[in-house]
């Protein structure tokens, strides 16, 4: 078999995974799970990483200055912002007994 | 780095970040689940950096890479600290953008650069990665400015939207067919602008209360979008925790339509709510609320007296920037003995979860901040409900006026309590353009228009 194919399972495998493991979160915690979420899509930034290599490499210097240098700093905002904004959201939920 | 310890490591990080995730479906534990998937991500980036030899990217290499990695973080840590819960909806969307265009880029540089033997594959996920990611950029952008108010945040419909929106999505198709059959800068523009404009079409449509769900798409959007530049670059990790993110925003997408009675094609598609429908549902209750109801001693003899209190926010409350006020009140009835809860609807407000969030960082203890399924069987039992800037959520219409379009929408039962406090702006209707038959009852029913802050601040002082 083709390694993409291998690649596409992967794919609908962690989906399914996801799926199943998020259905069960409440409520009260949505916007702090989107948030973890959405820093999590930030791991995007391992893409970035290898083109700026990849277009380093081949010695396109300048593309690689203007995209690579771009997403990598793109992806890093989304992964470092999410996860301290999702800490500081999560700080605030309290229970009763130990405040 | 052998190619098994690779898959190894990648297999590893894969399973943190499922048990981080499992690990933020209770609160107790849930900083800790971000705090595994945070580190999950160092590993990957670790992982990535010394499998692919990162060290002989030369000179200019390492400059980007490091250069880049730090820039970002002192930025993100910038907005991470400076930006204030309230503002928590728009910078989620913000975030969830900056994200897309990164996915878009690599999946631009993708198609000129292959890098693994089966062409088309490659090609055909670069392709989408690129799209998929600018539609997430730009509609991000556009949610951002309207949450934020930068941009009119009421919809904007374009005389035959849904046809407009079909036929971009059509061009959309054909430019990414030919992008994959002739890659050239003139196909990848032509994907380029059209995922531009189809995105703007199908965001500037969303007003107000589709909000939520529309956050949560794009949420899932980026997701799919760096999946699918882990597909092209046949990154494991990449691929993992993209769709992982990419279902768990259509877990979210679904629950949010689910409560809000739109069916998710509606909103994707642009079908406007149909606002012709019989919005006077209620011709024989037009009187208003009796006077008596509204007046200081009425009030304060109905808070002083009651024995559990359910306060219900909507919108409103994050708009008057009320929480705290809210807050205020239910410790203070709770001083005299009342046991206060808090009624949440999956959406009220402009995100999922947007009240608790709000509540939780005015202080008020998570564990009384109740779903709809668990509250509404309390409302009978309850003295009095509190409304703070809440309308369709609430409104009975949604169990009693079949035909209109919020019916069968799940509601707060708020009309069930003895006695309900309405501390809203005005009469008007919500965002479905469905009158409240509760606002005009004759009993049961004290209105107070105006400023939440100011209702809140009358009923503090009373039982001051």
């Amino acid at each position: 078999m083709p390694q993409w194919i291998y690649l596409l399972l992967l794919f609908i495998a962690f989906s399914i995974i996801g799926y199943l493991i998020i259905k069960q979160v409440p409520s009260l915690l949505h916007t702090p799970l989107m948030s973890g979420m959405n820093a999590l899509s930030g791991i995007t930034l391992l893409g970035a990483l290898l083109i700026t290599d990849l277009l380093a490499r081949n010695g396109q210097i300048f593309l690689s200055y203007v995209f690579g240098g771009l997403s990598v700093i793109l992806a890093m905002i989304n992964v470092v912002g999410g996860f301290f904004v999702t800490e500081r959201m999560l700080k605030k939920f309290k229970k009763g007994d130990n405040k | 780095m052998s190619e098994l310890s690779y898959y190894l490591f990648g297999g590893i990080i894969a399973v943190l970040v499922l048990w981080g995730i499992s690990l933020m479906r209770k609160v107790p534990s849930a900083r800790l689940g971000n705090l595994i998937n945070a580190i999950a991500t160092v590993l990957a980036v670790v992982l990535v950096l010394v499998y692919h030899d990162i060290i002989k990217s030369g000179f200019h290499g390492l400059i980007i890479i490091f250069g880049g990695m730090a820039i970002g973080s002192f930025i993100g840590l910038l907005l991470a600290y400076r930006v204030k819960m309230i503002q928590m909806p728009e910078m989620v969307a913000l975030l969830n953008g900056v994200g897309g265009a990164a996915s878009a880029l690599i999946g631009a540089i993708t198609i000129f650069n292959l890098t693994t033997d089966y062409p088309l594959f490659e090609k055909t996920t670069a392709v989408l990665a690129l799209a998929v990611g600018i539609i997430t950029f730009v509609g991000s952008m556009i949610a951002a400015g309207k949450l934020a108010k930068i941009l009119d945040g009421k919809s904007v419909i374009l005389k035959q939207h849904s046809l407009i929106t079909i036929l971009l999505l059509g061009l959309l198709v054909t430019s990414i067919i030919l992008n994959i059959l002739f890659p050239s800068i003139v196909t990848i523009l032509l994907v380029t602008v059209f995922s531009n404009f189809f995105s703007i079409v199908f965001v500037i449509r969303v007003g107000g209360a589709d909000m939520p769900v529309t956050i949560s798409l794009l949420n899932s959007l980026s997701g799919v979008a760096g999946a699918l530049a882990g597909l092209a670059l046949a990154n494991i990790p990449l691929i993992a925790i993209g769709s992982i993110v990419g279902s768990s925003g259509l877990v979210l997408t679904q629950i949010m339509s689910k409560a809000m009675n739109r069916p998710l094609k509606d909103i994707l598609i642009g079908i406007p709510l149909n606002q012709d429908t019989p919005t006077r549902i209620q011709e024989k209750l037009q009187e208003e609320g009796s006077p008596e109801d509204v007046t200081d001693e009425f009030l304060e003899k109905l808070l002083k007296n009651s024995k559990r209190v359910i306060i219900v926010p909507g919108y409103g409350m994050a708009l008057a920037q009320a929480q705290h006020l809210v807050e205020r009140l239910a410790r203070m009835l709770e001083d005299r003995g009342a046991e206060v809860i808090f009624a949440i609807h999956p959406v009220a407000g402009r995100m999922p979860g947007h009240m608790n969030i709000l509540l939780a960082e005015a202080g008020v203890d998570y564990d009384k901040l109740y779903e709809m399924d668990d509250v509404n069987p309390l409302f009978e039992t309850c003295e009095c409900a509190i409304i703070v800037g809440a309308n369709d959520v609430v409104n009975p219409a949604a169990r009693e006026a079949v035909g209109t379009p919020i019916y069968g929408m799940p509601i707060l039962n708020v009309d069930y309590a003895k006695h309900v406090i309405i501390c809203n702006y005005d009469k008007k209707p919500g965002y479905s353009g469905i009158d409240n038959p509760m606002y005009h009852k004759t009993k049961g029913i004290s209105m107070l228009l105006g400023d939440a802050k100011d209702s809140l601040n009358r009923l503090i002082n009373l039982i001051k």
